[in-house]
């Protein structure tokens, strides 16, 4: 199976994420932000700070050429995942309901922290538990995750809710939340780093079942 | 109309050059070299080249003295950045360099704009940054200003490294009062390159085209490099806006267009303008070549109209580069430098005649002679003298009653506090290769392409250097090999950055020589070459002078990134051994400092052969499961560190060989580490170290006894909660 890893200008886990993705199976490949097409069978937005974020994190890179291809491939049901600055721009681009806000401390923080998976059911936590308790760390100075009560409501009654933050909320996230997908399941965005924990050597490899899980 | 009335410029004599930070010497030595009166253009390029800064004109005869050679060493001080072998053809880049004076004007650009530039150091020589570190040092925690200047520095680093998506993986903040109105901020940064793709910068190849990329210039920064080189006084908040602002999204891109171009052999060399701006890139380039460069100033993308000549050659606008090419490759270039959003000029071309030669629509605004100019800077063997009456004596101390209060009230002082509210605003795990995260002795950051992994530490403990500026060059070094051997790496080569105040002043220029000398002495014995590093004189605000303060930051090597140490304890019941011999005074200590108020006495000794042993006996050593070196705070801090993060305790029976306080928090060489017994007691003896087991890990208290009785007996929550979070609470 094939993973296209995005590059907008200021992405800066691409390549971590290609590496992840390549360990687990997939054969990976970068796509250029002006590209137009997409044929792969997955697609990362990475972490960074596109456009060095200096608008609202994800509301220039939205506005890239290949954003139309990846709404397309979302559409027909391709899996796409969004990782920290990958996540802030499938909420601008409106691909995942709500927004990311500051953080509550209005610090960026980088820590290892505990996320509860809340649901297996979607095909990027298909080899996890239910409740299972996984160590991976968050970088982000805006990942606290925001949408109003109609949106909540729905996101819990469709299982939409994939990761929650477990014991401390580090950035005043609504519900704890750390990750939600799309209601048929085939998007993800969270703003915790899998793939920093995608082998020992980095203190946990926890992440490493989210990139396995996908290639099915 | 000439250049010269258009823009209206000063007549040039010893008053203009003075005005520019020049000494009237110095402006004869330069009218002796063009054989003439520089005009106000070339003298502004003068003083930017021989300001302190750039020329290192008060170091350089003492700074021969540094071991720079070794088997490993591919290229030592004189590049952008020194460069050792790590494995095969893979080669570490690095170096570290101040930025002072501007985050003291402007904390968060200042910091950010540091980091900046000692990134495009390590990148222009063709490597990727693979990690980042920085030393910092702010006055005491107790007031308004110095939480507003640590606020602004932390978030500029953070800023900066964050969003270029380098990993800052450690490095040290140290408190005292000496630091209040001349912060340290120093930024180091490491890349991977291998041996045959290292660029360096030379402008070679008559009629080669020279272009400019990245950002356009402004007026920011403008003799920044002189304004680094002067003291400063109670004006100094109006040199603003001689600091400059960073764009790290920019460098971003400047980093990946740079290296893309790197892979194609279109380019002949390439130059990072940092300090002094196009003056420097320009000559440097040209100097090193041999060659000669004319450049086309109307040509340089501006921010704003109006800039002149003279400005243009002297901004220290952020995120630039000059390039050479090969001539008829310029579209090639240009693709790819637009691939990355930036734009590229045509600014000048290589020439042989060995001039800088600076057009200004057409017009000859400028003519010098690049190699002199940059060779032929002036060197002082400026005169030093141990100052007089400087007296170091400790007065008497009586033993406090109760050490435990004294040690809940020694963690809780910034120095020794944990450093999570700074490091965890730095992203520390991006390029996911980081395997020991900051808050130990050495961050480890697996080497791409190979199993190694690379070790780093920064160090320097001012007070020593204070009260011996030699032992002080000495113990630095020293304990910055300590710290890599204590993660399991052998140090493989250093960087330093030298922090002094006035080097006018004999007993100031005395700390320096004496620094230096004890940093070769100890660099030579360790068998570890300073491949790079960088001077920074004049910290010193309203006649004061900071502590002098030469950090060194220590690149080590572990054969395998994954078998590192880290520093806490790993399991109950595991044997507890310190090697070393144990501290017997309070003299020079960290408790002395903050609990006593005074920085008197005895530094440490240094003990170079123990070190030298201590390195062969922890690299890559598979027997330790946990190792620590002693330091600020003595032997109870560093073993209470050990507990922390599993919360595992220690009962330790010390020999009553000194008085409680100097056994306790007393300041010498030592490591700490865990083992399981006997085959680490056989190595050790076959090492012939001088070690004791002290105690067994367990429990959730740290007890000390002295003999048989107990002079410490620590909570270990209470204490950890202490110590995690004094700094959030005196930042908010």
């Amino acid at each position: 199976m094939k993973a296209g890893i995005i590059r907008f200008p200021g992405s800066n886990c691409d390549a971590d994420c290609f590496e992840a993705a390549r360990d687990a199976g997939f054969e990976p490949a970068y796509l250029w932000h002006k590209d137009k097409t997409i044929n792969v069978d997955l697609v990362i937005l990475p972490g960074g700070f596109s456009y060095g974020d200096y608008l609202r994190c994800g509301a220039i890179a939205r506005f890239s050429p290949i954003m139309e291809a990846v709404f397309e491939f979302a559409e027909k049901g391709g899996l796409v995942l969004g990782i920290c600055n990958g996540f802030q721009i499938l909420t601008e681009a409106g691909l995942l309901p709500g927004a990311l806000m500051r953080n509550r401390g209005m610090r960026f923080i980088c820590k290892f922290l505990n996320i509860t998976v809340e649901t297996n059911s979607t095909p990027f936590t298909r080899l996890y538990g239910i409740g299972e308790v996984l160590s991976i760390p968050i970088a982000h100075g805006e990942g606290n995750y925001f949408s109003d009560d109609i949106t909540l409501n729905e996101l819990k009654k469709n299982n939409q809710i994939v990761f929650r933050y477990h014991g401390e909320n580090p950035n005043g996230s609504l519900d704890s939340i750390a990750g939600i997908s799309n209601r048929r399941g085939n998007v993800l965005g969270l703003m915790p780093h899998p793939e920093r924990a995608s082998k020992l050597l980095l203190g946990s490899s926890d992440g490493f079942r989210l990139f396995k899980g996908l290639l099915g | 109309m000439s250049v010269y009335d258009t823009f209206n410029y000063p007549a040039v004599n010893p008053e203009t050059a003075c005005s520019m930070g020049l000494s009237v010497s110095e402006f004869r030595l330069a009218e002796k070299i063009l054989g003439r009166t520089p005009n106000y253009v070339e003298l502004g390029c003068i003083s930017a080249m021989w300001s302190e800064h750039c020329s290192y004109k008060s170091s350089k005869l003492h700074l021969r003295k540094l071991p720079t050679k070794g088997e490993n060493v591919v290229f030592g001080p004189g590049e952008n950045a020194g460069v050792i072998l790590a494995d095969g053809d893979i080669c570490l880049c690095f170096k570290i360099e101040s930025h002072n004076h501007p985050s003291f004007i402007e904390p968060f650009h200042g910091a950010a704009t540091g980091v900046g530039g000692i990134l495009r150091d390590v990148f222009t020589m063709g490597a990727r940054p693979i990690a980042a570190m920085n030393s910092l040092r702010f006055g005491e925690l107790n007031n308004a200003k110095t939480v507003s200047i640590m606020r602004g520095v932390v978030s500029g680093i953070a800023h900066y490294g964050n969003c270029f998506g380098v990993p800052t993986v450690g490095g040290e903040a140290v408190f005292h009062e000496s630091y209040a109105k001349n912060p340290l901020v120093n930024a180091f940064a490491l890349g991977v390159v291998r041996e045959k793709s290292i660029f360096t910068a030379a402008a070679s190849g008559a009629g080669n085209p020279v272009i400019y990329i990245g950002s356009k210039t402004g007026r920011d920064g403008i003799h920044g490099a002189t304004m680094a080189s002067g003291e400063f006084g109670k004006s100094s908040i109006e040199k603003r806006p001689n600091t400059q602002i960073g764009d790290p999204f920019k460098e971003k891109l400047l980093l990946e267009a740079c290296l893309e171009l790197m892979q194609t052999d279109a380019l002949v060399g390439i130059q990072d303008m940092g300090a002094a701006g196009l003056t420097s890139s320009a000559f440097e380039m040209a100097g090193r070549a041999g060659s000669g460069v004319v450049l086309e100033l109307d040509k340089v993308p501006v921010r704003e109209s109006g800039l002149t000549p003279y400005e243009i050659m002297l901004s220290e606008s952020q995120e630039r580069m000059l390039l050479v090419a090969k001539k008829g490759r310029e579209a090639e270039v240009q693709a790819i430098v637009q691939k990355w959003d930036l734009d590229a000029s045509i600014i000048g071309r290589v020439t042989d005649d060995g001039l800088v030669r600076l057009l200004w629509h057409g017009e000859e605004t400028a003519s010098v002679p690049a190699a002199p100019l940059s060779d032929a800077a002036p060197v002082y063997d400026r005169p030093y003298k141990k100052p007089e009456g400087f007296d170091t004596a400790l007065p008497d101390i009586a033993v406090p009653k109760d050490l435990n209060s004294v040690f809940y009230r020694l963690i809780a002082s910034p120095t020794i506090a944990s450093k999570r509210w700074i490091y965890e605003q730095y992203d520390h795990m991006v390029l996911a290769a980081t395997a020991v995260l900051p808050g130990g002795d050495a961050a480890v950051v697996k080497i791409p392409g190979s199993k190694k992994g690379v070790a780093l530490s920064s160090d320097c403990i001012g007070r020593y250097c204070y009260l011996s500026p030699r032992k002080g060059g000495a113990l630095a070094v020293a304990e910055s090999a300590r710290n890599a051997a204590a993660v399991g790496a052998r140090p493989a080569a250093l960087t330093n950055c030298l922090n002094y105040g006035n080097p006018e002043k004999p007993e100031i220029m005395y700390q320096l020589v004496e620094g230096i000398e004890g940093i070769a002495e100890a660099a030579i014995a360790l068998n570890v070459p300073v491949v790079s590093g960088n001077v920074s004189l004049y910290n010193e605000t309203e006649g004061e002078a900071i502590f002098p303060t030469p950090v060194i930051s220590m690149v080590g090597l572990l054969n395998d990134a994954e078998k590192h140490i880290t520093s806490y304890f790993k399991r109950e019941g595991s044997t507890v051994i310190a090697i070393g011999d144990f501290p017997n005074r309070i003299d020079a200590s960290h408790y002395l400092e903050f609990i006593h108020r005074t920085v008197k006495g005895e530094a440490p000794e240094v003990k170079l052969n123990f070190h030298k042993t201590l390195i062969d006996f922890m690299a890559d050593a598979e027997d330790v499961l946990s190792a620590h070196d002693l330091s600020d705070g003595g032997l109870a801090v560093a073993l209470f560190e050990m507990t922390i993060k599993n919360r595992i305790g220690l009962s330790a029976e010390l020999i009553p060989s000194a008085r409680a306080d100097a056994l306790l928090f007393g300041e010498s060489p030592m490591m700490i580490i865990e083992a399981e017994g006997e085959n680490t007691i056989a190595r050790l003896e076959k090492f012939g170290l001088p070690y004791k087991i002290i105690g067994k890990t367990g429990g959730d208290t740290l007890t000390i006894k002295a003999g048989r009785e107990i002079i410490l007996n620590i909570e270990i929550e209470k204490a950890a909660v202490i110590y995690e979070k004094i700094i959030t609470e005196l930042m908010s």
